[in-house]
């Protein structure tokens, strides 16, 4: 199966809720892709929509730089919005 | 008859389910080793309906389990095409879409069926059926128009198969509960004629169709099935997991 391209499987289990990325699966072309997500990773009723995305089309952020790229924010905690009062009426936010 | 008709059905389903089933931990991809067992457990779900009506039905005491594992071959009812030995994959999807394409329009035909067992069925199976038709149907174009290999292999398919097809459209015990199988037969010729043009294979003219089994008469392979499927009731009847 070497030949056979890779893709990346994101499902949104309801509406209103963003696809999120369950894996991945084998398959020549597109529409074989989303029969094999289908078979693969809705068959618990996780889902009403699915995307699949040819894995090499994906780029990624180099481990080697996850030092730089994250790390700087660890002591930048008045980023988080936990320095507002919130008023009962708002609810979850 | 209702009772022999639904038999009949529920013979066709287990059958080919069953067959379906024999591909688990075989199928030439980790992806058709999921999407294999899961048309035949669709297929084996409305089996085990269908032989619990026809149980009652009859009324003679017989549950799903008497009428699946303690009949003999003769007492089969299936289509000759869905015991039909699993073959290779071209073989194996051409038999699914060969039966998908006319078990979709059949359950679309019963969703208005005065039978109310039937008309649950065919609401959850006209779906299924859909899906059957598309997973097979695509696999049969891309082996058709795909490789020498694979185009051969789906040829020699159809070579094979073609034949028993005519076998679907006969009425058999039929009733008024359960649509025609012969009015089916345009969608059916319909949805094969747009997936060989595609797939670029030739619809064969087929002389002398072969038949039998809505009478028992079955091929030698429905027996060595039968008697693998058979074989864990008869040696421990009502065993249950």
């Amino acid at each position: 199966m070497s030949s056979t391209p890779l893709w990346e499987v994101f499902i949104r289990p309801r509406n209103g809720l963003s696809h999120k990325h369950v894996g991945s699966v084998h398959a020549a072309d597109e529409v074989l892709a989303l029969q094999a997500a289908r078979d693969v990773y809705t068959r618990r009723g996780e889902g009403t929509s699915i995307w699949v995305v040819l894995s090499a089309q994906i780029v990624a952020s180099d481990p080697d730089q996850a030092a730089e790229n994250f790390e700087p924010t660890a002591d930048k905690v008045y980023r988080h919005p936990t320095f507002y009062e919130i008023p009962d009426d708002v609810g979850h936010m | 008859m209702l009772y022999d008709a639904v038999l009949e059905l529920a013979d066709d389903h287990l059958v080919l389910g069953h067959r379906l089933s024999e591909w688990c931990g075989h199928a030439p991809m980790l992806e058709e080793d999921l999407a294999l067992p899961n048309m035949a457990l669709d297929l084996i779900g409305t089996a085990r309906t269908l032989y619990d009506h026809a149980a009652r039905l009859e009324g003679q005491g017989r549950d799903e389990d008497a009428l699946a594992y303690l009949r003999g071959e003769r007492e089969y009812r299936n289509l000759l095409l869905c015991e039909r030995p699993n073959g290779d994959f071209a073989h194996t999807m051409l038999r699914q879409l060969y039966f998908a394409a006319f078990m979709a329009p059949y359950w679309q035909a019963a969703l208005g069926s005065e039978d109310e067992v039937i008309a649950g069925v065919a609401g959850k199976a006209v779906k299924e059926m859909a899906y059957h038709i598309r997973h097979a149907g695509e696999w049969v174009i891309r082996m058709g128009d795909g490789t020498d290999e694979s185009a051969a292999r789906m040829r020699a398919a159809v070579a094979d198969l073609h034949i028993y097809t005519g076998e679907l459209f006969e009425d058999g015990a039929g009733d008024a509960a359960l649509p025609s199988r012969a009015e089916i037969r345009p969608a059916w010729d319909a949805t094969i004629a747009g997936i060989f043009a595609e797939a670029l294979l030739d619809v064969p003219e087929v002389p002398f169709p072969q038949t039998g089994g809505r009478e028992g008469r079955h091929g030698e392979a429905l027996g060595h099935m039968l008697a693998e499927m058979q074989a864990l009731h008869r040696a421990h009847p009502g065993a249950v997991w």
